[in-house]
C-alpha cells in the first residue's frame, strides 16, 4: 500500500517557490474544482426534484461519499488497511434505530438532530477496537479488522436489545414525498462537505504528515519521534465518526435496521473498492469513486433487483481496478494530464515544466 | 449439562474438527508458503459444495467418486487465481492486496451461485449419510468418519508434499528468496500455480463434506470464512499440523459452549480465538517463521 498515494494531485497543485508564475492561475482553478461541483452538488435537487427514483440514488452516493471519504482518512493516509468500517456503520445505524424507539423521539428534524450522536457513539466504539486492532499490522490488522466486524454483525444478532434478525424499525417520519428525498439529500450533502473538510485539514496538517510517514515507513516514522500508536489510534477514531453519522442517517433514510443489512460485509468491500477505483489517500479520489460506483449500484438494484448480478459486476470491477491501475482514477488522470502539459511545454522548450513532471511522478 | 451430554459435544467437535480442518489446510498452506490470504476460501469451500451437488443430482454421480472430476475443478480455479492476478501484484504489499483480490473474488462466487440455484438453502444427499455406527452410548455418523479419514490422509499427504519434497523445497526456496531461487533453476511462477491449485483442489474434498454434513447456501461462504481465519491463524498459518489440532480444539469448545450456554454464541469462541491470538502473538501459536524453517 506504501507506494499507491505516493504521487497525488493534492500535494503537486502548490509547488514551493516564490517564482511562480501561474499561482494566481492555479489558485483560480483549484478553487473552480471545489465550488463548481458543490454548486451543482446544491442546485442537483432543483433540477431532480421530479424524479424521486434518481434522488434516492442520490442521497446513497453522499451517504457512500461521506463513508469512503472518512475511510480514506484513516486508511488512504495511514496506509493501514481497514476492512472493518461496517461496524461504525452499523452501530450508528443501531443508534438512530433505538434511541428512537426507545426515547420515542419525535420522527422529523427532532430524530435528525440524533445523527451526529450517530457519529459520536461510532467513534467511542472505534476507542477500543482500534486499541485492539492497531497492536498489529499489515495483513494482520486487515484480518482482525475483518474479525472485529463478524463479532459485532454476530452481537447484533443475538444480543437481547437489538431485536435480533427481526430488526427494528425506525420512526416513520410523515414527510411529504415531494420534500422526503430531498431533505435527506440536503443532511447527507452537510456530511459529505464536513467530512471533505476534515479529510482537507488532516491532510494540512502535521497530523496529516505524521500519518503519511507512517504509511511510508512506520519504524523511522517512530524514529523521527512520531507517537505511531497515539496517531493511528487518533486517525482511527477520527475516520468512525462520519462513518457513523452516514450510517445512522441511511438507517433513517430506510426506515429499518437488520444485523445483516447494517453490518454488511459488502459494505467493508464497497468502501476499499470505491476507494482504490477513484484514489486511496487524495481528498477527491474517494468522492469519485463513491459516486460513480454508488449510483452505479443503486441503478442495477433499481433496474435489476438485487439477484446476484450486481454481486458478479462489482466483484469483476473490482479485480479490474486492482490490475489495471491500482492507483486510481484520480492519480492515473493527473499524471496523464501532467505528462500531457510537460509534452505541450517541451515543444514551446520550457524546461522548469519538464523538471517539475520529474519531481512529482516520482 | 450431563455429563454424556459432554462426552458427546466432544466427540462431535472432534468430528467436525477433521471436516473444518481440512476445509482450512488449502487456506493455511497458501498463505504458510506464498503470503496469500485467500478470503474466498469460505466461497470455494460452498462453490464445491455446489459442484459436488450438480453431479450428484443431475448426474446421479456419488459423492466420492465426484470429487475425481471436482477436485481437477477447483485445481483450475486456483490455477486462474494465481496466473490472472496473484503474480500480477506487486512484490510490497501483496499479502494485503491478495486479500482484496480474493474477497472480490468470493462476491463473484456468491453472484454466480446466487445467480444459477437462487439463496434457497440444499443439501447433498447419498445413501450413506444418515447411517451411522453405534459405539458404547453413542452415534457415530458415517460422513463425519469418513471426512475424519479423508482429512488425515489428505493433510498427512500435503505435508509431505510441501515439507518433504523437491517440489516442495522449491516452493519455500522461492518465497524466502525469489531471486536465487530463479538462479538456481527452479521455475517460480509455475511452482506458485501448482500449489495454489493443489491448496484449492484439497478444498473440493473439504466442499463435499461440509455439504454432506449441512445444509447451505451461496451466503453460506461469509460465516465459513470466520471460522476458518480462527482456525488458520490459532494454528499457525502454514501449518497444517496445526491446522488439524487447532480445528479439533475450536470445534470441541464451540460444542461444548453450545450445549452449556446457547448455540448462537457458539461462533463467538472462533472469534476470540482471533482477536486473542493477533493481539497476544501476531504469528499464531505455531507461527510462519517457524514452519518456513522446517
Amino acid at each position: 500500500m506504501s507506494a499507491t498515494g505516493a504521487a497525488d494531485p493534492g500535494a503537486s497543485a502548490a509547488p514551493p517557490g516564490p517564482v511562480n508564475p501561474g499561482g494566481a492561475k492555479r489558485r483560480l482553478t483549484s478553487s473552480l474544482l471545489v465550488l463548481v461541483p458543490l454548486a451543482l452538488a446544491i442546485l442537483f435537487p432543483l433540477v431532480e426534484s421530479g424524479n424521486q427514483g434518481n434522488m434516492s440514488i442520490a442521497v446513497f452516493a453522499l451517504i457512500f461519499m461521506a463513508s469512503v471519504s472518512a475511510w480514506n482518512i484513516f486508511s488512504g493516509y495511514s496506509g493501514y488497511l481497514a476492512l472493518g468500517h461496517a461496524v461504525f456503520f452499523g452501530t450508528g445505524a443501531y443508534t438512530i434505530a433505538l434511541i428512537g424507539t426507545d426515547w420515542h423521539v419525535p420522527a422529523g428534524w427532532a430524530l435528525m438532530a440524533l445523527v451526529p450522536v450517530c457519529g459520536v457513539v461510532a467513534g467511542l466504539v472505534a476507542i477500543p477496537v482500534g486499541m485492539v486492532a492497531l497492536r498489529t499490522r499489515r495483513h494482520t490488522f486487515v484480518v482482525v479488522t475483518i474479525g472485529v466486524f463478524f463479532i459485532f454483525q454476530t452481537l447484533a444478532t443475538n444480543l437481547a436489545f437489538t431485536g435480533g434478525t427481526s430488526g427494528v424499525q425506525v420512526p416513520f417520519v410523515s414527510w411529504s414525498f415531494s420534500v422526503f428525498n430531498q431533505r435527506f439529500y440536503y443532511v447527507a450533502l452537510v456530511i459529505v462537505v464536513a467530512t471533505v473538510a476534515l479529510s482537507w485539514a488532516v491532510r494540512r496538517s502535521r497530523f496529516g504528515l505524521q500519518l503519511m510517514a507512517i504509511r511510508d515507513d512506520e519504524e523511522r516514522a517512530r524514529g523521527m519521534g512520531v507517537r505511531t500508536a497515539r496517531v493511528k489510534l487518533a486517525a482511527f477514531v477520527l475516520s468512525a465518526i462520519p462513518v457513523g453519522m452516514a450510517g445512522g442517517l441511511w438507517a433513517y433514510f430506510l426506515g429499518s435496521v437488520y444485523p445483516t443489512s447494517a453490518f454488511d460485509p459488502l459494505f467493508d468491500i464497497a468502501l476499499a473498492l470505491m476507494g482504490f477505483f477513484g484514489g486511496i489517500g487524495t481528498i477527491s479520489g474517494p468522492l469519485i469513486g463513491a459516486l460513480l460506483l454508488e449510483s452505479l449500484q443503486q441503478y442495477f438494484t433499481q433496474k435489476f433487483s438485487a439477484n446476484g448480478l450486481y454481486l458478479i459486476v462489482y466483484g469483476s470491477l473490482f479485480l479490474v481496478v486492482i490490475l489495471l491501475m491500482p492507483r486510481g482514477i484520480v492519480p492515473s488522470g493527473a499524471q496523464w494530464l501532467r505528462s500531457w502539459r510537460a509534452q505541450r511545454a517541451e515543444g514551446s522548450s520550457n524546461p522548469t515544466a519538464g523538471a517539475g513532471v520529474a519531481e512529482v511522478t516520482r | 449439562m450431563s455429563f454424556d451430554g459432554l462426552i458427546e459435544a466432544i466427540i462431535d467437535g472432534v468430528l467436525t474438527g477433521g471436516v473444518y480442518a481440512l476445509m482450512a489446510a488449502g487456506l493455511s498452506l497458501i498463505f504458510g508458503v506464498m503470503d496469500i490470504i485467500n478470503i474466498a476460501q469460505g466461497a470455494m469451500v460452498v462453490l464445491a459444495a455446489y459442484l459436488s451437488y450438480v453431479l450428484s443430482v443431475h448426474l446421479g454421480i456419488d459423492l466420492f467418486v465426484g470429487l475425481l472430476i471436482t477436485a481437477p475443478a477447483m485445481f483450475a480455479l486456483g490455477v486462474l487465481l494465481e496466473w490472472g492476478f496473484m503474480r500480477r501484484l506487486r512484490e510490497g504489499d501483496r499479502t494485503a492486496m491478495s486479500i482484496l483480490v480474493t474477497y472480490a473474488f468470493a462476491i463473484i462466487i456468491e453472484g454466480v451461485l446466487t445467480k444459477i440455484f437462487s439463496t434457497d438453502y440444499r443439501e447433498l444427499s447419498a445413501p450413506y449419510l444418515n447411517d451411522s455406527i453405534h459405539m458404547l452410548n453413542f452415534y457415530l455418523p458415517v460422513i463425519y468418519l469418513l471426512g475424519f479419514a479423508m482429512a488425515a490422509i489428505l493433510l498427512g499427504g500435503l505435508y509431505l508434499l510441501f515439507f518433504r519434497t523437491k517440489f516442495g523445497r522449491g516452493l519455500r526456496a522461492s518465497l524466502q528468496n525469489r531471486t536465487a531461487a530463479d538462479l538456481i533453476g527452479i521455475n517460480v511462477n509455475r511452482t506458485r500455480m501448482l500449489a495454489i491449485g493443489i491448496g484449492v483442489a484439497v478444498t473440493a474434498c473439504g466442499g463435499m463434506v461440509y455439504g454432506a454434513t449441512v445444509a447451505f447456501n451461496p451466503n453460506s461462504g461469509y460465516d465459513l470464512i470466520s471460522r476458518l481465519l480462527a482456525i488458520v491463524i490459532l494454528g499457525g498459518m502454514g501449518s497444517i499440523g496445526g491446522a488439524m489440532v487447532s480445528a479439533v480444539a475450536l470445534l470441541v469448545l464451540a460444542d461444548v459452549v453450545a450445549i452449556a450456554w446457547s448455540p448462537v454464541w457458539s461462533i463467538l469462541v472462533f472469534y476470540a480465538a482471533i482477536l486473542l491470538v493477533l493481539s497476544l502473538r501476531p504469528n499464531g501459536l505455531f507461527g510462519a517463521r517457524a514452519v518456513r524453517a522446517q
